[in-house]
């Protein structure tokens, strides 16, 4: 199998998602080297807190050309909460800092109910799923994407609004749940994922 | 839709589960971390571990329970107790916790809620409040419910919402060790007139109707018990089966 790269840019506690590669018996390593990303095999791209504050961090390593140029090189990808939001080209929660622009559309915040959105909602996985079932994952996020093309949706949530929990297109995978969070769903996702 | 959170408590002294009522009469309860992976298994959507340790070393131990819950539960995980400072909480996150839970610390110095949220997002600080009813209003308590300050709940709520707190852990001291239900008045008079997300605590007894009524009539996020868990006197799957029997959204498997 593959080894696992680990984007680390400085501000997520990466603990939990190496705690469950770990019992996945996938070999990792965490980086926010240059190098290592350009020589990644597949790519994980895990993330909380605040979207300028990863993008500035990402900037400030140079990390971002690389990166888009790795993701769109078609190797297995996958996005984790922020990780989902960066890919889109830019944010409600820091407007004027422009995001990977990987896809077009934007984040944008809950409107409705308690903010942030915090515990286990259900996934309703579109044609376009190929990793998920229709179960309960755990999400923590006030933010979320709009993508312009729909089609790359593969599961949605309902949160007062319907919202996009996760997306699929070629290589890329994203999901704005916790997967190394929700349980034996979670893990199964994962592994998934890991046998890309 | 947000499913409803069943969320079981430990209490942990020494690296060791504990049982007791009031903290008297403890007795050791077995390792935690078979007891979370047990409480994983039978459903549970979070785990609370509250540090009832008095000493530095005993805290050192906390951390190496976490670290070993961590490593084989993957659901949220919150530690709680003793939390002072934000070296604690920095501490306990690397140890593998989703979130730190302030009490005391908070009432004291509010502005460790800022730095903490700023420092590791809003979602890792939960604020637990001790509340207790007086003849005009309910007021927060601190020092394990021992102090009576004079900050009325509902305004300390509102302060730690704009301070970036990211959920309220709200425990009636009138409630809790009753087994009478949860507080219902004060969970609906706290959760309508926040933003945040309130778990209620204190009060649960061995009676399902207990989580229906506060959900429904509380308002509550969800909802926080130990004794009924850990002695086995409401399981969760089935409060879990009973809940959706009745309407109210929980996580299955």
């Amino acid at each position: 199998m593959a080894i696992i790269t680990i984007l680390d840019y400085g501000a997520g506690n990466l603990k939990s998602v190496t705690n469950i590669l770990e019992v996945l018996n996938c070999e990792y390593t965490v980086t926010d080297k240059k190098e290592d990303i350009i020589n990644a095999e597949k790519l994980i791209l895990p993330g909380q807190g605040h979207f300028g504050q990863f993008m500035e961090a990402l900037n400030k390593k140079d990390l971002s050309t690389c990166l888009v140029e790795k993701i769109k090189s078609g190797i297995p990808f996958l996005g984790i909460c922020l990780g989902i939001q960066v890919l889109f080209e830019e944010s409600e929660e820091a407007p004027g800092i422009k995001g990977l622009g990987i896809f077009k559309g934007k984040c944008v915040r809950f409107t409705q109910g308690k903010v942030p959105q915090i515990g286990w909602n259900k996934l309703q996985t579109t044609a376009n799923n190929s990793v998920l079932t229709e179960d309960y994952v755990y999400f923590v996020n006030s933010y979320h994407v709009v993508p312009e093309d729909k089609s790359i949706v593969s599961a949605y949530a309902s949160y007062n609004v319907d919202f996009v929990a996760s997306l699929e297109h070629k290589n890329i995978f994203a999901f704005q749940f916790h997967p190394e969070k929700s349980g034996k769903v979670g893990y199964g996702f994962l592994k998934n994922f890991m046998q890309l | 839709m947000l499913a409803k959170r069943i969320i079981p408590c430990l209490d942990v002294k020494d690296g060791q589960t504990v049982k007791g009522i009031n903290f008297l009469n403890l007795q050791y309860a077995g390792d935690p971390v078979s007891l979370a992976a047990r409480y994983s298994e039978e459903g549970a959507d979070e785990i609370v571990f509250l540090d009832i340790t008095a000493t530095n070393e005993g805290r050192d131990t906390m951390r190496n329970v976490v670290e070993k819950v961590a490593k084989q539960v993957f659901i949220p995980l919150t530690v709680g107790g003793g939390i002072r400072t934000l070296e604690d909480i920095r501490n306990i996150l690397l140890a593998g916790a989703d979130k730190a839970s302030l009490n005391t610390a908070a009432v004291n110095n509010p502005e460790i809620i800022a730095q903490a949220s700023k420092a590791f997002g809003s979602q890792c600080i939960v604020i637990a409040i001790d509340a207790k009813r007086e003849p005009d209003d309910w007021y927060v308590y601190i020092n394990a419910g021992q102090k009576k300050t004079d900050i009325k709940v509902l305004d300390w709520v509102k302060q730690v919402e704009q301070l970036g707190a990211g959920e309220i852990l709200l425990t009636s001291m009138d409630a809790d060790g009753t087994q009478k239900g949860f507080d219902l008045e004060l969970t609906k008079h706290v959760s309508l007139n926040t933003n945040l997300p309130v778990i209620a605590s204190g009060g649960a007894g061995p009676v399902m109707e207990h989580f229906k009524d506060v959900f429904e009539q509380g308002a509550a996020d969800a909802a926080l018990a130990a004794s009924i868990f850990h002695y086995n006197t409401v399981k969760i799957k089935e409060l879990k089966n009973y809940l959706n029997k009745n309407n109210i959204q929980v996580r299955g498997e």
